[in-house]
């Protein structure tokens, strides 16, 4: 088998195994859990139709994606924008890296169920306090490797600096920045998927709409179809989204 | 006093393993315009040589003057050119050697400043691949760039840390010639540091040799007595070549075997002599 069919071939043979375990589950052990036709007949119409609104919980599934990924974009951006600098700082300044480096680490495991209720008692709301969960939960990659990116910079290319006297701004934005960039960009792919992971956790305590919001509702609403869907969902935008980071990274890479 | 004065400089490194003496007291001096070599076997201390005179390492003990001033930290009036090119991967040959042209004028205006940039990627015949960045670069192209960017600093003194050991026989053959030619033009002061005991009779005034460390020291300098511009071709044929180069030789042979370590005897005879 050439590599190439074997490339398309394999990857659908390992969908056909799950696909048979999930019938064969259905089946047999558990009779609540929808097969994967009965899931297709229940759902069929959130995805033809991925942009209807009969409400606000019940929209097409790229409605529910779209608002899942706007609110996924403002936490990531919140999360670089902090964590971008407190990585460079960590990594340039042993001072502030034995300062916040224990805090960093003592932060990082928290796991977002923690941080969700104490953002809705900072904000009283529940879309900024998801906001916040997210940022606080996904910035701690890019915050570690932008530090390690600093701090593993050649000494070679530190002492072209030295030699040439740059001034502190030009060291950062000619040496600093660009040395370490394809370690800071390993940091925002794993902060996105971790924001991605976060949503769902947010959108379902919260009740906002999007897709883990409509999953938590169609769990209570006892249409269980609907929560394959949206893990479905869920699972391939996050896919689609790390294949995304990822050709941004080699890209950075390569220069 | 000379231009450049190096005395008693002493350097070890301190490790969890013990002290390691690299330098045991190192003197020397170079003129005004000066082209001068330093030649020694490999993990001889030369490399920390040029860290100190550069200023990117502190000595233990000695002083380094440079036009009356003693040398403290590293500036562009001692220009490097590494060993290992250390070019900035992310940046154009252009923007390499912008970087050392705008350091040193920052008061320049823009347009002169790209003007001097041009010069030194033409001195070095680099024009063609201006904009590519030095992975797209052979060996010998990425350290022209080196080159270009040391004399780009305007260097009172430029150190070159056997700037061509990690290139084949030709093109370090073109490379030494082009050297000789830039050298030929600007009369910078210029130390090499070499393994290559011929490349150190083609372009230099004055050789030091350097005993093998531990506790490395210099020995007495050898003038070259070639006259310039010199050609590589019917070099070796001349008197003064052979004698520069028997002198060289009997020094570093004597002071290895005083040292002790017959395990790394060079071949010390034959073409292309290197000392390893």
């Amino acid at each position: 088998m050439g590599t190439k069919t074997s490339q398309l071939i394999l990857p659908m043979l390992g969908a056909a195994c799950v696909l048979l375990a999930w019938t064969v589950v259905s089946a047999t052990i558990a009779p609540d859990l929808p097969s994967p036709a009965r899931t297709w007949q229940e759902s069929r119409r959130y995805v033809l139709e991925p942009f209807f609104k009969d409400g606000e919980m019940n929209q097409g599934i790229g409605r529910l994606a779209f608002y899942s990924l706007v609110r996924v974009a403002k936490g990531f951006a919140l999360a670089l924008a902090i964590g971008t600098p407190i990585g460079f700082l960590l990594g340039l300044s042993p001072r502030f890296h034995q300062s916040f480096d224990p805090i960093v680490q003592f932060m990082r495991p928290i796991s977002p169920l923690a941080w969700l209720p104490l953002g809705l008692v900072i904000f009283q709301k529940s879309e900024p306090a998801g906001i916040f969960t997210i940022a606080l939960c996904a910035m701690w990659p890019t915050v570690i490797n932008t530090a390690v990116g600093v701090r593993s910079i050649s000494q070679e290319h530190l002492n072209v600096g030295r030699v040439l006297k740059l001034s502190r701004r030009r060291m950062l934005t000619k040496i600093i920045v660009p040395a370490s960039l394809p370690y800071v960009f390993t940091g925002y792919r794993l902060s996105l998927g971790l924001a991605w992971l976060v949503i769902v956790a947010a959108e379902m305590l919260t009740g906002t709409p999007g897709v883990g919001g409509f999953l938590w509702q169609e769990y209570n609403s006892l249409v269980y179809s609907h929560i394959i869907l949206s893990v479905l969902t869920i699972g391939a935008i996050g896919f689609l989204l790390d294949r995304l980071m990822g050709l941004l990274e080699a890209r950075v890479r390569v220069n | 006093m000379a231009y450049v004065e190096v005395r008693g400089l002493r350097k070890a490194y301190v490790t969890r393993r013990g002290r390691t003496p690299v330098l045991g007291g190192v003197d020397l001096s170079l003129d005004e315009g000066e082209f001068v070599a330093v030649v020694g076997y490999s993990g001889s201390g030369k490399t920390t040589l040029v860290s100190l005179l550069g200023g990117l390492i502190e000595p233990d003990a000695g002083e380094i003057s440079l036009d009356g001033a003693p040398v403290t930290g590293p500036g562009p009036e001692r220009g490097i050119v590494f060993q290992q090119y250390s070019l900035l991967p992310w940046l154009s040959v252009r923007d390499n050697v912008a970087l050392a042209v705008d350091a040193v004028s920052p008061d320049l205006p823009a347009a002169e400043r790209r003007r001097v940039t041009d010069e030194f990627i033409a001195l070095v015949n680099l024009t063609p691949a201006a904009w590519k960045r030095p992975r797209e670069l052979s060996g010998g192209m990425r350290q022209r760039v080196a080159v270009a960017r040391g004399l780009a600093m305007r260097p009172k003194l430029l150190l070159m840390d056997e700037p061509f050991s990690a290139l084949d026989a030709l093109t370090r053959a073109t490379l030494q010639d082009e050297l000789l030619r830039i050298w030929g033009e600007r009369r910078s002061t210029v130390m090499l540091i070499t393994n290559d005991v011929d490349e150190a009779i083609l372009l230099a005034d004055r050789i030091y040799p350097m005993t093998p460390g531990p506790d490395a020291v210099l020995g007495p300098a050898i003038e070259v007595g070639l006259p310039r511009p010199r050609k590589r071709r019917h070099m070796s044929l001349e008197p003064a070549y052979q004698k520069a180069r028997r002198v060289l030789v009997e020094f570093l042979r004597a002071s290895q075997n005083g040292a002790g370590s017959r395990l790394q005897q060079a071949t010390l005879d034959g073409p292309g002599l290197e000392l390893r």
